[in-house]
């Protein structure tokens, strides 16, 4: 399990870091039916820390799916553990 | 799908949170249960791989993309509860992180893309273990109908909430989020069925869902 674990989160992080900042930026199903719709106006703007993954750069949109990744596996990881006990 | 703020009314995303709430608390008594030693990895590299797929936009029809939602595979691999977990840590990193998804949204979008898709998915399973040959090709099968319906199911909740909100007529909005998630969906299902094959032929004794006797 451990090198299933250690070869699965590779990959994921490979994806997120490597990948990502090649992928589609056209807007997703429910953003298309938004502005086609009318109702895209509607959504608030937010701060965030790394806001919509650093899209600005395909630097930062890789490093933000790398740091994105790492998080997720420690709470979920942390989340799994806690309900063992 | 995420949500984003300012989309629905406070009745509508209270709504959906309750439900939200209640299934990732069941969640988490699932897995305090269901986690023995050998799976207890499995719950964060599974939301590890659900969060950076979720970052691979591929092209749809028309300047539109679509992107995974994991909802199918984590049921898949985890069960459908636990699923609905990885899926809330996902969106709500995504939420809190990056200001992906709306914070008031967060119940809404867990409901969405984690929780229904994962109950459709985990009851597909069940149903289809009694009707379908044991066999490799049956089961993936059956993963990929189950995660394009889930996507389907997802897009059509998604649709209810904002016409309910009073965003947008439920004429208008239905048909359009069907068309375009009829594309995407297919995407989910080629990735979660190349996903599940992968990891029936390393490890398909981590397939929660994969019945005894059916060859990896």
């Amino acid at each position: 399990m451990k090198w299933f674990t250690i070869l699965v989160l590779a990959l994921a992080i490979g994806l997120a870091t490597a990948a990502s900042p090649f992928a589609s930026s056209s807007p997703d199903g429910l953003e298309r039916v938004a502005t086609d719709k009318g109702f895209a106006p509607r959504a608030e703007s937010r701060e965030a820390p790394l806001l919509d993954y650093g899209s600005d750069s395909k630097l930062a949109t890789g490093l933000a799916g790398f740091a994105g990744t790492l998080l997720v596996f420690a709470i979920g990881g942390a989340i799994a553990r806690a309900a063992r006990r | 799908m995420h949500i984003p703020d300012g989309f629905l009314s406070p009745e509508v995303a209270a709504a959906c949170a309750v439900p939200a709430i209640g299934a990732v608390g069941y969640g988490l008594r699932r897995a305090s249960r269901e986690l023995d030693e050998r799976r207890v990895p499995l719950l964060g590299v599974t939301a590890a791989f659900v969060f950076a797929a979720q970052m691979l936009n591929f092209p749809v029809a028309g300047g539109t993309s679509g992107h995974f939602l994991g909802a199918a595979l984590a049921a898949i691999l985890l069960g459908p509860w636990l699923a609905g977990l990885v899926l809330s840590v996902v969106l709500v990193v995504q939420s809190f992180v990056f200001a992906d998804g709306g914070v008031t949204a967060l119940g809404a979008n867990v409901l969405n893309m984690g929780v229904i898709g994962a109950l459709v998915v985990g009851g597909l399973m069940v149903g289809a273990q009694r009707v379908l040959p044991q066999r490799r090709g049956a089961f993936l099968a059956v993963a990929g109908v189950g995660a394009w319906l889930a996507v389907m199911a997802g897009a059509t909740a998604t649709a209810f909430e904002l016409a309910i909100s009073g965003t947008v007529p439920l004429g208008t909005v239905l048909p359009a989020m069907l068309g375009v998630h009829t594309l995407i969906g297919i995407g989910e299902a080629v990735i979660t069925v190349a996903a599940v094959s992968a990891v029936m032929t390393t490890r398909p004794d981590v397939v929660r869902a994969l019945p005894q006797g059916v060859p990896a």
